[in-house]
């Protein structure tokens, strides 16, 4: 499904990604943890083809095709979706128009018609009971003035709303608290499918015990420096991240 | 037409999608300003002499007064005496249902999407429709006359409801008051009428919908609305143009008298044309509007979503006179292109008790330049008074300016203002989030955009909230990028 080979993205001149492959298939869970620091955002960022960073070699496939080409809202209609670490605050606009508004739109960019008020309606009541999330969180402005596990737990209620072939969780379980955690990853499972695939970035091996990862990728530097199962994890849960850095 | 040709003209409907005229025979005085032209409206108009008198005495106010420039505006050289100040289109019979209008008249008003059939069987609004300066069609005015309501043109008013006129007429906007209100007293066409009797709940929202057509006309209009004691009504103006080379005035005055517990909403839309992407034509666009809440426990609240016009000077005005009355003024102006607007409020406390709020939402994009101006007094014994004033500024690039004139003047210490003023840049984090679900840069900004204005969209009647919305789109497009 992805298969990222030997990328190297910059921002203003700075290096950040250096050289990094990974490879995803349908149906699979990848985690990626890292330092502080080390570029997971930057490679969530540009997956999603973001703008400010420069792909300077390397390139990005999707589903066969070359992404290098699509803009960010193109990436997005054919499936990939960014939890943001940091979601961002619109002042005014609910989530409930924002979803509207994306879900028409992926919808019309595909010939279809969009979803009528009672449609839309439905398919928002069915997904807020996979996140546990109220009605009126949805009504106020989107992230505005949310506690951080507000804003995590609506950034995988827009997940499910969009219905992605590629997710990217990006520190969805920083500011979490367990329960919060439970139910943030108990939404992210029930998403799971064969036709889908997750990419869970994280530092901390906690979200691992409910989100179970097929594969762990070791990110420093701007590269993935070693690759393992779940038990990866816990190592380095266990040792840090010294113990494996280029060097050492 | 050749394809390119075509491409190019779909593009340039696109740009102002009322840019069109449609040929009426027209009725046009020769241009120029002096006291003739003055008589020959009256005279046109039928008017009885207290006007013409009152009218003659507006232009000699008018001699010696000087254009304003106080403003952060750069206007053109006006040259008063090439516009000419008069014209209607043929009056063929008098109409007595809507089978009877002019067909190339529905027809501008299909254009307009508003065609006055629709309007009157679905939304329940009564639509006066003034077209070049001569009212036309009048709806609904049986059903209001029954609850003695009164909404009709100006000149209506003139002939039938002379006492009310008279007594009203320059109460609230004398005619010195300023450079343009002076010129719109003594050469204003026509305009709405609107009275509404003591203890009556106007049941429907009244609606005029304004438009120049005619080329070189400048455009003169004279509204005047009073709520008599704890009535209440809500009324809506809507403004587009077509589109032109030259440049057109517009100098409009709106006057509002609310009597004890009496509230009148007023919102506008303004569509005018704003000139092209390099700043050539457009409406100039210089209009006083003040409302007097006279009797105590009284409201006005103005509501104006400002899209249009090359040039907007317009200050939307409350003088809280009576008690415990109330002030509102909510707007939303946004300028693209080359597009300039002065704009925002004056609240002047007299009354105890008092207060105001003003919601001021400015946002600029291209090469445009976009002011709000307000004033808040607070007279010497308007104790307790209140203001609250929220004024803030959205860029949408780095070529257009933002400026923000708060004048205040307080004469009573018990009186509180307060005032909040922001200045924010559309985020590249917030269109891309939106961009990140699928959403284009076009429709990210209408959204981002229709959420920064919320405050004072959400205060527009529905229907006119939904367009709007689309209005502040349509006038963003292709700002990004
Ligand atoms: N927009 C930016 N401008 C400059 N430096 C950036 C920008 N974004 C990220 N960086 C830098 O790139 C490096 C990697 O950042 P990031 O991808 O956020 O790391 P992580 O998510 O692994 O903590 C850091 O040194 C960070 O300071
Ligand atoms: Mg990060």
């Amino acid at each position: 499904m992805l298969k990222i080979k030997n990328l190297h993205a910059s921002v203003e001149d700075t290096k950040i990604l250096k050289g990094l492959n990974l490879e995803v298939k349908s149906g699979e869970v990848h985690a990626i943890m890292g330092p502080n620091g080390s570029g997971k955002s930057t490679l969530a960022s540009v997956i999603a083809g973001r703008e400010d960073y420069d792909v300077t070699d390397g390139e990005i496939n999707f589903q066969g095709t070359d992404l290098g080409e699509l803009g960010p809202e193109e990436r997005a209609r054919e499936g990939i979706f960014l939890a943001f670490q940091y979601p961002v605050e619109i002042p005014g606009v609910s989530t409930t128009n924002f979803m509207k508004t994306a879900v028409n739109q992926i919808r019309e960019s595909k010939g279809e018609k969009p979803l009528d008020a009672v449609a839309f309606l439905k398919l928002m009541k069915e997904k807020m009971k996979l996140v546990n999330i109220r009605q009126d969180l949805l009504s106020r402005s989107i992230n505005d003035g949310f506690s951080g596990g507000e804003k995590k737990r609506n950034e995988i209620f827009q997940m499910a709303m969009l219905n992605p072939k590629l997710s990217i969780l990006d520190e969805t379980d920083s500011g979490l608290d367990i329960d919060a955690l439970k139910i943030v990853s108990n939404g992210v499972n029930a998403l799971k499918s064969k036709e889908n695939a997750t990419v869970v970035v994280t530092h901390y091996q906690r979200l691992l015990d409910y989100i179970v990862p097929d594969f762990v990728h070791v990110l420093i530097d701007g590269k993935i420096v070693k690759s393992g199962d779940k038990n990866l994890a816990l190592e380095l849960e266990e040792k840090g991240y010294d113990w494996i850095k280029p060097g050492n | 037409m050749s394809k390119d040709d075509k491409i190019l003209k779909d593009f340039t409907s696109k740009e102002y999608e009322h840019g069109w005229s449609v040929d009426f025979e027209v009725d046009q005085a020769p241009n120029g300003l002096n006291e003739d032209i003055v008589r020959l409206i009256s005279k046109k108009k039928e008017e009885p002499n207290w006007l013409l008198e009152w009218r003659l005495d507006a232009f000699e106010t008018f001699k010696k007064m000087k254009m304003p420039n106080w403003a952060n505006l750069k206007i053109p050289e006006i040259d008063l005496q090439s516009i000419s100040y008069y014209s209607a289109p043929k009056k063929k019979k008098e109409l007595k249902s809507m089978d009877e209008v002019d067909p190339e008249l529905i027809k501008t008003f299909e254009k307009l999407g508003i065609s006055l059939q629709e309007q009157k069987r679905l939304s329940g609004v009564a639509v006066d429709a003034v077209i070049d300066s001569v009212s036309i069609g009048t709806t609904f005015k049986d059903k209001l006359s029954e609850l003695g309501i009164i909404f009709c043109s100006f000149s209506e008013a003139v002939k039938e409801h002379p006492d009310l006129v008279k007594k009203y007429l320059g109460t609230v906007i004398p005619s010195k008051d300023n450079y343009f209100a002076a010129l719109n007293s003594a050469v204003f066409s026509d305009g709405s009428f609107c009275y509404i009797p003591k203890g009556v709940r106007c049941p429907m929202e009244l609606s005029t919908y304004f438009r120049i057509n005619a080329s070189n006309t400048g455009q003169f209009e004279r509204t005047l609305i009073i709520a008599d004691e704890s009535s209440y009504v809500s009324y809506l103006e809507g403004c587009t143009a077509p589109m032109r080379d030259e440049n057109q005035l517009h100098a409009a005055v709106v006057e509002i008298f609310a009597a004890s517990n009496a509230e009148v909403k007023y919102s506008t839309v303004q569509n005018w044309y704003p000139g092209d992407k390099d700043g050539k034509g457009g409406i100039y666009n210089f209009v006083t509007k003040r409302g007097i809440c006279s009797g105590d426990n009284s409201k006005i609240s103005w509501t104006q979503v400002e899209t249009g016009s090359a040039i907007t000077w317009k200050y939307p005005s409350c003088v809280l006179k009576g008690n415990n009355s109330i002030g509102e003024f909510y707007s939303v102006a946004v300028t693209n292109n080359y597009q300039q607007a002065d704009t925002g409020t004056k609240m002047v406390h007299i009354g105890k008790n008092t207060k105001s709020k003003i919601i001021s939402k400015g946002i600029s994009a291209g090469n445009s330049q976009n002011s709000y101006r307000g004033q808040v007094k607070v007279m010497n014994r308007a104790s307790n008074s209140r203001n609250f004033s929220q004024c803030d500024s959205l860029l949408l690039g780095n070529k257009c300016g933002a400026h923000t004139f708060p004048y205040i003047d307080i004469d009573n210490k018990s009186s509180m203002v307060e005032h909040e003023a922001t200045t924010s840049k559309i985020g590249e984090d917030q269109i891309f989030y939106c961009l990140q679900r699928g959403m284009d840069e076009e429709n990210a900004i209408a959204l981002i955009v229709n959420g920064y204005a919320k405050d004072v969209l959400k205060q527009l009647p529905m229907e006119f909230s939904v367009e709007a919305q689309k209005l502040l789109s349509l006038t963003l497009e292709g700002s990004v990028g």
